[in-house]
Order: structure tokens, then C-alpha cells, then sequence
């Protein structure tokens, strides 16, 4: 049996590489995918003070710090068992607004667009932003824009764009300043007409992608979100929705803390990510996803009138369950306008500028879980802490762990649809890596716990022994 | 002109070197007259090539694959560049050095597993027993601290090395 190994799954946030097995004729027998990092912050947080936990946390992910700030404050409060001022959760959410703008940027027009503006199939020497760049310097220069407007938010409200210290157990350290306000205010205009010309850009190509929308993780699956009480999608303060592939709501409303009642793990033997799984449902059946496609087949409505809109059509052109992963892309575009939307509502809403933004208390609980939504999907942190706050447990389960039975499956099936073991070509291989930027999956994020194709076969014997490598 | 060729590197880091890089915003445009990215997440190259003018490594070398990639990327780069704490001192990814690596792993995906209790060893590197920084592996020609450092001071250290100034960082970089 012949092997072939993406070693280096490129424009992807994290380390990964994809083994695909091919039989004796040269077909796809089945693909594997490693996740090859692993941290331990669950093991060496242990001793800590619970309050160092966001900014330890943040360093999960440079990408999405601002997730792990949120999630790992709320699970803080939980300790402290303090409600936090409503001009503090508006302003969480205004700076979680802002990354899920700068993240689905980056993963549409830095990592992902180069797919689809240059081709699957083009020059992977010039396959990037780079290119972009060169030959679309319009789209490339609003992806930078629109990256930039959301990196602004979180800069403006807490000074840096990356690991931020102002999101604090209890709250924030700082309430927001007028002139700030005003200057997000004045850029968000071109900043919804970019994530406006962006969609109608998306929309009018989407249709010369069907062979891929057909077999990139074109399979039913479950999805989870968080939603609010009346069932629209929730960013910052949501509750657990599970929704089957046939649309019917199978659970629903399950606060952070009974997490764990429906979330298990499994540890994979080929993989640093572990498996969570819809407990109910046991392993492997219990197969769920999450992430931009999983939250807009999840929720209801969107709750703003822009994206609502969008959401109709979306629904409308490919059906009420949106079941290929491709449309994690276009689902991203409409979330990008959501919290842009978002971000000018909460802004123009005068009780923002209000100064009482953070509570302060002790250790009242010795147990708390954080939970929010991500920008690739459900993020939970819980915490166990002896009484004087020191760590004494820690469980995290990041957003693209909930995926990753599904991006497996996603990878087998592109793999089987695209991959010819005898007649191999650079393309094949970009799809299957496309299948996982598609997930836009955060490795960096999933193993708290780079780039290169190299188009190496290994023909190993039957006992898997290496017995010639051929570098295409 | 001929471009000089840059490649970026991301070992046991979180990419907020990467995305500070990112920070720089429009002036990626004229980095982009001066150089091709020729390796690393943002690009799709085959391999490390030959002869690279400048490498960016961010992170701290924490696995067998680490220190394989990175005294590989040695030999092939003129200028090595360690950015961000993790790659300088090693980090955070280095509050894992007092664990013993078999009690970290059964912590994470024994105990830490509601089924299919085991640790992965199927096609994932092993890691190394201790998260050390880069210069202790390979040499390394300059130190960029921070965590992340500025988008300011990403930008003032490529525009140097371009103009073949070894970049002055005092008052420009703090740790942290």
C-alpha cells in the first residue's frame, strides 16, 4: 500500500499533516489527519492563581486571544460568583465583535481567498495573500482593510491588538473613552460596505465551485451553537443548541456548566487533538460541528437586520440545513457583517460610556466554567480552585476539537473525490488542504494542549515498512 | 531588483507573532515589492528552499519535528531571527518544564479522556523534555522580544535587514 503525506498543512492556524493511504490501483483507501502539537495548559496551570488565568489562557492563540480572554473571565466570575455590571458584557461583546471581524477576515482573505481567486489548481508559488495581492489588489486590500478595522476595535477598547490585559475577572479594567467610540464609529461605514461587497463578490462565484461544494465535507452531521433565549445566534452569553441534519432541535438551552452532561472526549491515537462527541449519542456516532456553518444552521435568526437578510438567502439558495463544509466561507462573511452590525448597535447605545465596569470579590466558588462562541465555534473553560484561588484542575475545550471527527471525515471524503494515486498532481493535494482551511481550524487553539506540500509517496509493504519514497 | 527571499517559521508558539507581523497592515503591500515569502503558514511552498535571505522563527522548539525543522532552516537561512518571547526565552510553552513529559501526556489524554483512554503516538512527534528557546539549538543572528512584539517594531526589523542594517532595537522592544 502506498502512502501519501501532506506533511505541513499550509495556510491553516496550527500543525497539522494529512496521511492519505492509497490501495494497490492507486485509489484512496482512507486519509488521516495529525494534529502535531501539544502544550498541557490544562497540567501546568496547576498552582496558579486563578486570576492569571486570562492571560495565561490568551496565550492558547494569538489569532483569537480576545476568545480565551472572555471565556477564561467568565469562568472566573463564576468563582468569584459575581454578576458583572451590563456596561461590562456590552463591552465584552463590542471586543468580541471586533475579533470575530479581524479572525474571519483572516481566514477569508489572507488564508482562504488565494483558493479561490487564483485557483485551486494555480502556481503554489504564488497560491497566497502575496498573489492576491498582485492580481486582485482590490479584494486583497479590503481583506487587509477589514482585518485592520477589527484589530482596531480590540486596540482601541483595550490598547493592543494581541493579549490584551483590560478584560479582567469581574469585568474590565477600564471603561470605554468617548473619542474611541467615536473613532470606531466613523470607520465601521467602510467597513460594512467592504464585508457588503465582499459577500456580493462571494455570491456571484459560489456556483463555479460545485464540484467542490458537492465532496468538501459535503456529509450530514449534527452542529452545535449558542443561542439566546428566544433562539438568535449569541456570541458572548449564549446557551448550548444541538441541532440535527435534518433541522430538528434535539437539545437545547444547556447552560455552561451542564457541559460536560452532553460533551465527551476521546483521545485519537494518531492525533495531539482530542474528540469531543455528543455524549448522548455515544462515539463516533455523536459526530457534531461547529463554527460560522454550524452557528447559522443552529440558530433562528441572526437578530440584525443586514445579516438576517443574508441568512434568508443563504438559506434559501442551498436549503434550511447547510451541510457542505465550503460554506463555512460564506457562512463567515455573513457572521463578519453580523458583528459589524453588532459592533455599531452596541456602540450607539448611550449606557456604553457608563464608568461602573468591573465587580470585585473573592473566591466564593471553588468550581466555574466559562463558555462562549468563538470564532470557529464553542469555546468552554472550566475551572477547579482550592480556597485561597489556587488552580487545583482545568479542562479546555477549544472550538476545533469539536471538529475534528468532522474535518477527519471531510478530509477522507475530498480525498477519495479528488485525490488519483497514479496520476498525481499539486491540485489534489491543495483540496484536501483546502477542505481543512475551510474549517478554518485553529491547531494552535485545539492543542493548548506551516507550510509545505511536499509531495512525498511512501511505498511501504504490507507490514509498513518503508520501501522507497518518491518525491514528486 | 531581485527580491530577497524571506521564509517565516512557526514552532510551539501561539501565531500572535505572526499576526503582530500581520499588524503591519497596508505596509504588507510594499514588504511585498521587496521580498517573496517563500516559506512558511501564510504561504504554500513544497519545502524549506536552499538559499533564504532572512527567517522569522516564531515559537519556542518543543518536539522532535521542531528541532529537526529548525537546524534544517539553519543551514538553508543567511539571517535568523528569533521573534517573540517563546522563540527568545521559550515561554510559556517552557511553564511545562518542571512536569515530567509522561505525567503532562497522561494528564492531557488518559485522565483527561472520557473514553479511548490513551496517549497518541501514531504519527505525532515526540516531545522533547524540555520547551527551549531557539538559541539554544541553533545560533541565532537577532533577538526580537515581546509577546507579541509591536507591529512597529516587526516592520522597523524587516525594513533593516532590507537595507542590510543590522536593526538597532533599544527603547524599541521590552518583554512581555
Amino acid at each position: 500500500m502506498k502512502r501519501i503525506t501532506i506533511d505541513a498543512v499550509t495556510r491553516i492556524e496550527g500543525h497539522a499533516k494529512i496521511d492519505i493511504q492509497l490501495d494497490d490501483k492507486g485509489r484512496v483507501a482512507g486519509a488521516t489527519l495529525h494534529v502535531t502539537q501539544v502544550r498541557g495548559f490544562e497540567k501546568f496551570t496547576e498552582g496558579r492563581p486563578f486570576y492569571e488565568m486570562p492571560s495565561i489562557t490568551a496565550r492558547i492563540c494569538g489569532i483569537c486571544p480576545v476568545s480565551h480572554l472572555l471565556a477564561s473571565c467568565k469562568a472566573c466570575d463564576a468563582i468569584m460568583s459575581v454578576r458583572i455590571p451590563d456596561t461590562a458584557v456590552k463591552l465584552r461583546e463590542l471586543l468580541h465583535c471586533g475579533q470575530f471581524v479581524q479572525s474571519h477576515a483572516l481566514s477569508f482573505f489572507h488564508l482562504s481567498s488565494p483558493d479561490l481567486l487564483l485557483g485551486f489548481d494555480s502556481d503554489p508559488a504564488h497560491r497566497n495573500v502575496l498573489g492576491v495581492l498582485e492580481k486582485h489588489p482590490d479584494i486583497a486590500r479590503d481583506g487587509i482593510a477589514l482585518r485592520k478595522f477589527g484589530q482596531q476595535v480590540i486596540e482601541g477598547l483595550a490598547k493592543e491588538r494581541i493579549h490584551p490585559s483590560w478584560t479582567v475577572p469581574g469585568g474590565v479594567n477600564a471603561p470605554l473613552d468617548p473619542a474611541v467610540r467615536d473613532r470606531i464609529l466613523a470607520g465601521l461605514p467602510d467597513a460594512k460596505a467592504i464585508a457588503h461587497r465582499t459577500l456580493e463578490f462571494f455570491k456571484g462565484v459560489v456556483d463555479q465551485f460545485k464540484e467542490e461544494i458537492s465532496f468538501f465535507g459535503n456529509a450530514p452531521s449534527m452542529y452545535a451553537g449558542l443561542v439566546d433565549a428566544s433562539g438568535s445566534l449569541q456570541l458572548y452569553n449564549g446557551q448550548i443548541r444541538f441541532r440535527d441534519a435534518e433541522g430538528k432541535i434535539i437539545a437545547d438551552q444547556i447552560p455552561a456548566q451542564d457541559y460536560s452532561l452532553f460533551i465527551g472526549e476521546v483521545t485519537l491515537p494518531t492525533s495531539y487533538l482530542k474528540a469531543p462527541y455528543y455524549k448522548p449519542d455515544g462515539f463516533p456516532k455523536g459526530v457534531y460541528r461547529v463554527g460560522p456553518l454550524a452557528r447559522l444552521n443552529v440558530a433562528d435568526r441572526c437578530g440584525t437586520p443586514e445579516a438576517d437578510a443574508e441568512l434568508a438567502e443563504f438559506h434559501q439558495r442551498f436549503g434550511q440545513v447547510v451541510q457542505s463544509a465550503f460554506h463555512y466561507h460564506y457562512a463567515r462573511l455573513i457572521e463578519a457583517l453580523y458583528g459589524l452590525e453588532r459592533i455599531e448597535a452596541i456602540l450607539n447605545d448611550p449606557a456604553i460610556l457608563d464608568e461602573h465596569v468591573r465587580a470585585h470579590a473573592g473566591v466564593n466558588s471553588l468550581e466555574g466554567v466559562g463558555m462562549i462562541e468563538a470564532p470557529r465555534g464553542i469555546l468552554i473553560h472550566h475551572y477547579k480552585v482550592d480556597e485561597t484561588g489556587a488552580m487545583k484542575w482545568a479542562n479546555l475545550i477549544v472550538a476545533t476539537g469539536h471538529n475534528n471527527l468532522a474535518i477527519g471525515r471531510s478530509i477522507e471524503q475530498v480525498s477519495r473525490h479528488f485525490v488519483d494515486g497514479k496520476h498525481l498532481k499539486e491540485g489534489m493535494l491543495n483540496r484536501v488542504s483546502a477542505v481543512v482551511r475551510a474549517y478554518d481550524p485553529c491547531f494552535s487553539c485545539s492543542t493548548h494542549a506551516a507550510g509545505q506540500i511536499p509531495m512525498e509517496i511512501q511505498l511501504l509493504a504490507a507490514d509498513g515498512t518503508l520501501l522507497d519514497t518518491l518525491r514528486g | 531588483m531581485k527580491k530577497a527571499k524571506l521564509a517565516t517559521l512557526w514552532l510551539d508558539g501561539c501565531s500572535g507573532c505572526h499576526m503582530s507581523f500581520l499588524d503591519i497592515d497596508e505596509a504588507i503591500a510594499a514588504v511585498a515589492q521587496k521580498v517573496d515569502i517563500v516559506y512558511g503558514p501564510l504561504v504554500d511552498a513544497q519545502s524549506f528552499p536552499e538559499d533564504v535571505d532572512v527567517t522569522i522563527v516564531e515559537g519556542a522548539v518543543s518536539n522532535q519535528h521542531d528541532l529537526e525543522q529548525i537546524k534544517q532552516v539553519r543551514q538553508h537561512t543567511r539571517l535568523l531571527v528569533a521573534l517573540g518571547d517563546c522563540a527568545t526565552t521559550s515561554n510559556v510553552p517552557a511553564m511545562r518544564n518542571p512536569i515530567p513529559v509522561k505525567k503532562l501526556l497522561e494528564r492531557v489524554y488518559v485522565e483527561g479522556s472520557d473514553d479511548h483512554a490513551r496517549v497518541p503516538t501514531d504519527g505525532v512527534p515526540q516531545l522533547l523534555k524540555h520547551a527551549v528557546p531557539v538559541h539554544e539549538v541553533v545560533k541565532v543572528d537577532l533577538h526580537v522580544p515581546g509577546c507579541p512584539p509591536s507591529a512597529s517594531a516587526i516592520g522597523f526589523v524587516l525594513g533593516e535587514l532590507l537595507e542590510g542594517r543590522m536593526p538597532d532595537l533599544k527603547s524599541k522592544v521590552k518583554f512581555g
